[in-house]
Order: C-alpha cells, then structure tokens, then sequence
C-alpha cells in the first residue's frame, strides 16, 4: 500500500492538522513506508479469533447513580486559552 | 558516610527513621545535585521550593510519629502525571503552560506515603518514542558514555529523563510510564532498575493519555527493593479509572529475598532475533546460568507470535493515539493558534503544537481507523493482539517466569537511528509483546558492552503476579552484582 501526497492531505484533513506541501510529500513516504510494513500482519492466520480490546476483561463496573463530585467552573477554565464570561470562547460558528 | 545522593530509598529510610538525616537534607542535596547536572536537561520544571516545603514537612511528620512509607523521600514526576499547581506538558508544546488544577492518583498516593516531588521529568513528547529525542523541551542526555568516546547517548525513552535521573543520582527514583517499553528500555540503557506492573495495577487517572489499552505507570529505582517500595505505594484500586483492578496491594517489598528455588524460568527461542549482538545473547545466557544457580530450572518456551508484535503496537499505539490525543484542540487547555473559523483554529493550533513524531503517529492511526481500513488494519490487529496474549496464557502453563533482554542493542548516540521511523521502532522488539498483553515484566541491570554501556535483562511474570517478578529480579540483581556507575555523574 503506498500513500500519496493527496491521501495525506485527507488523512491530514480527518486530523485537523495543517500540512505545508512539503510536509505531505515527506510524510508521504514516510507513512507508505510505515504501513507496508504493518502489512505483515495479513499473513496471520485469524480465522475465528476474537478481537482483543482489552486485556482486565470488558466488564464495566457500575457505580450507584447519585450527585458525588463536580469540578469548579473556575477550574475547569483556569487553562482556557480564551475565557469569555464563565465559557469557552471560540471563533464564531452561527452567522 | 555515603554520600546522600548515592542512598537506596531503603537505606535513606532507615536512616530517616534513626534521625541520622533529615528530610530537609536528604532533598537539598538532590536540589543540589540537579543543578549540578543540568546539562543532562533531565527535568523540564524543578520544583525546589515545593519540594524544601514538603521535606519539612515530611520531618515534622516523622518527628510526630505520623510517618508514611515513603516519607522524605525524594522523587523526579515524569511530566506526564498530572501535578497540581505545575505545569504539565507531556514534552508537547501543545501543553506548554498548562497547570492542572487537579492530581494524578498514583502522585497522589506517593505524596500520601511522604514522597518529595523534587521536579518534572522531561519524557518524549506525549510518551511516543524510544530516545527522549521527541521532547519538544530538548533532548536528554544519558549520564553514560562510551568509553573513549565523548559523544552524548541516548538516555532511552519515553521515560529518559526520569531514568537519567535516577542513574545520575538526581533521585533515588521516579516515575515513569510504559506503553511499550517506555520504562523498561531507558532502565535497561541507564542502567538501573525499571518496573511495568501488570495492566490495571496503577491508577492511569490524571496520566496524559497516549494509547489508553497499553499504558501502564510504574517505578523507577537503584534497586529492586527501592522499586517494590515505590510500587507499593503507587498501586491500589482506583474508582476513577474503569480499567483500575479491585485487588489488594501485597507487600511487595517482602518478595524480595524469597526463594526462587523450583520455578520455572521460560526462555523463548522467537527472541533469539537475527543480527542480535553477541554481547547481549551471551548476557542472556548468563542470565540464564545465575538464575540455575539461584534454584530455579529454565525451560524453552515458544512465542510464536513475538515476530508479529511489533506490527501489532505500530496500528493499535497510534489508532488510539489518534482519537486521544483529538482533545488538544485549542479550545479548552493548551495552545491556541487563532483562525477564521474552528476548523483553521483546530488544523493551525495542531500543525504549530505537535512535533514531528507525534503527528506522523496521529496520522497513521487517522488512516488506520478511517473508513475502508478499519476492518484490515485496526480489526486485523487486535486478533493479532489477542494470538500474542494468548501465546504467554500458554507459556505460562509450563513456566513461572519468562526471560529476555530488555533491549536489542545498548543506548545509541544522539543522532544515531532518527532516520528512519522503522529502525528506532525495533528498540521495542523485547517490550512490546508483553505490554500487548497486559503482563508485568522489569529490567534490572546486568552487565556492560564492550564500550561500557548498561545492559538490562528482563523479567515478565503471570497478570497481576508482580511479587515473582520482584522475587526472580531480587535474584538476578544479587547474581550480576551490577556496581558500574555512569561517566558523568552529578558533583
């Protein structure tokens, strides 16, 4: 499986990060290499083997449904880049 | 006297406990000693006056009969814990400023056992890589040098810094983090002792996330004693984590000195991998003979699925990587690069702060998990996962303890393999299938190459069996009678 600068650019864009041409080009080669390498993988057999997702078993523990723990808005914004009246500020999203 | 900067954590706390020392003094000489040995850029934060506040204190507890298990002893964080009040930056300069108002569960119960926080260790950026070289703080260099040779090595990774300074004799220990060796493979090039307890023994609350299946908290140390006192203290069931395990913490620090007369020891023949030094194989087969000699008898074990395992990391790391790290949107925490809209806000502040390494990571496990691909790679991998844990299920059945080096070569220079992604990956080839299945496994330090370097030999033990892991590593340590201390050490 080889990538081109076009699929980065895609993978690139589902990331959310920006890529300048010569990144796409570079990372091109890079990933195509990185990828056919895990491409070994097909020749396993797994046939009837389940998915591994995760190794402490899948059950959840439930916890008894009641109010134990909230956190401070002040906290929860003290790292906010741009805090606007108790909230997240972000660029504009609704005209 | 011993110098206070070459104690064991053992040693120290006898000492603490006999008043020969005090906190207060035991920790200025490591504040000391880190200044001294800056070079090494082993910390990205120090936190001296915090930790001169918390040795008086750990004094005043002691003084009033309160003293906790770890009191007044001083330890380096990875900058990967969440600290309260200090910056935590995961090597990312995404994070860079970032001060969380809360504090990691294993931190946590450290500093409720009495542990000093003497600073932040630098890592690789969020924990991806096997040198220490992807901090976006700078590289750290490991305290050892070749012989004849000048030039700055790799201190190992993702947990460098923390190993650099425990063998630099910056701390008696710290902590670290594996995903796929990030504890074992900086221990084994420093030369020192480092523990991945089994998957769900620490708390992985308030660690910044990398691959969340995989990473795993534990210790770093001098000693194997040193490393089941700091476990001790670090492990225990935690509600905030879903995959934290309800069982009880023994006494890991009794395991040490038992017995390992009778057990099995499993040598599996898939690690004999082609073009591995002869140093290294002859370091294992030693291993081996000193283990016999201890008591227990060695079996050849078969792994067959070892060669796949790290193809197997290399999509599931990065797949879960991808969607963890999707958080760092410069909305909420971190940086921000301004844009128009949110989409150039998000694509702007993820181009400026992520390193190289870690983008390349996202995008293979973006491409891994999009649509089309999913079922050949993610799907494909997780079988694979689950053939390479059950091939230890199987071992396990015939043997106590499974056997390997820790790594495939000892620590390179600086510069050395940052080439080329694939090359720098296979530093992991030893690590990764036991991190794949959850198990606890510890490098201990064993010997030298030709050029001086620390070799480590690794143990891997049954889920949740940390205590004959710590007893075989007791016994290995005791055999290799490892006294080899780095060129550059601190003043």
């Amino acid at each position: 499986m080889s990538l081109d600068a076009a699929a980065v650019a895609k993978i690139a864009r589902l990331a959310r990060i920006r890529l300048t041409e010569e990144e796409r080009t570079h990372l091109a080669a890079e990933l195509s290499s990185v990828i056919g390498w895990v491409e070994q993988l097909q020749e396993v057999n797994t046939d009837g083997v389940e998915p591994l997702t995760s190794v402490v078993g899948a059950r959840q523990r439930l916890r008894p449904d009641v109010v134990d723990h909230s956190t401070d808005r002040e906290d929860i914004l003290a790292n906010a880049p741009e805090p606007i009246s108790g909230f997240f500020g972000v660029p504009k999203v609704v005209e | 006297m011993t110098k206070l900067t070459d104690l064991t954590i053992a040693e120290a706390l006898k000492q603490l406990g006999k008043s020969e020392i005090s906190a207060h003094q035991l920790t200025e000489a490591h504040l000391a000693a880190m200044e001294n040995a800056r070079a090494l850029n082993a910390f990205i934060v120090e936190t001296p006056e915090l930790a001169i506040a918390r040795a008086k204190a750990a004094d005043g507890h002691r003084h009033r009969g309160e003293a906790g298990p770890l009191e007044g002893i001083p330890l380096a964080i990875k900058d990967l814990f969440c600290t309260r009040g200090v910056q935590t930056t995961a090597g990312s300069k995404i994070l860079k400023g970032f001060v969380p108002t809360y504090e990691s569960t294993v931190t946590a119960n450290l500093f409720r056992d009495g542990a000093v926080m003497l600073g932040k260790a630098n890592l690789d950026e969020f924990a991806m890589g096997s040198s220490n070289m992807t901090s976006a703080y700078g590289a750290v260099e490991s305290p050892w040098r070749r012989k004849g040779d000048n030039r700055p090595l790799v201190p190992g990774g993702s947990s460098g810094g923390s190993a650099a300074a425990v063998a630099a004799r910056l701390a008696p220990g710290a902590t670290g983090t594996d995903t796929g060796g990030s504890i074992r493979q900086p221990a084994a090039f420093c030369g020192i002792v480092g523990m991945k307890p089994t998957y769900g023994r620490c708390s992985r609350w308030g660690i910044v996330a990398f691959a969340s299946s995989l990473d795993q908290a534990g210790p770093f140390a001098r000693t194997v004693e040193d490393c089941a006192i700091m476990l001790k203290s670090m492990a225990g069931f935690d509600p905030k984590d879903s995959t934290s395990v309800d069982l009880p913490v023994p006494d890991y620090q009794a395991a040490v000195g038992r017995s390992i007369k009778g057990l099995k020891i499993g040598v599996p023949r898939e690690y004999r991998v082609d073009g591995m030094p002869a140093e290294i194989d002859s370091l294992w087969r030693q291993g081996e003979a000193w283990l016999r000699d201890a008591g227990a008898e060695t079996v050849e074990i078969s792994l067959p699925h070892t060669r796949y395992a790290l193809a197997t990391y290399y999509i599931v790391a990065p797949a879960e990587c991808s969607s963890n790290l999707a958080r760092y949107d410069g909305v909420r925490y971190g940086l921000r690069v301004p844009g128009k809209d949110l989409t150039e806000l998000y694509e702007g502040t993820r181009a400026e702060g992520f390193g190289a390494e870690v983008k390349r990571r996202i995008l293979i496990g973006t491409y891994v998990l999009s649509a089309g691909y999913f079922d050949a790679y993610y799907i494909k991998a997780q079988k694979v996962r689950a053939l390479i844990a059950r091939d230890f299920e199987q071992a396990f059945q015939s043997c106590d303890l499974v056997l390997t080096p820790t790594a495939p070569s000892a620590a390179f220079a600086i510069g050395e393999k940052s080439d080329d992604p694939i090359a720098m990956y296979l530093n992991d080839v030893f690590t990764v299938p036991a991190s794949l299945a959850g198990l606890p496994g510890i490098s201990v330090p064993a010997g030298l190459d030709a050029a001086g370097l620390p070799l480590g030999l690794q143990l891997l033990g049954r889920p949740f069996d940390e205590e004959t892991v710590i007893a075989g590593a007791a016994a290995l340590e005791k055999a290799a009678a490892f006294s080899a201390v780095p060129q550059v050490m601190a003043a």
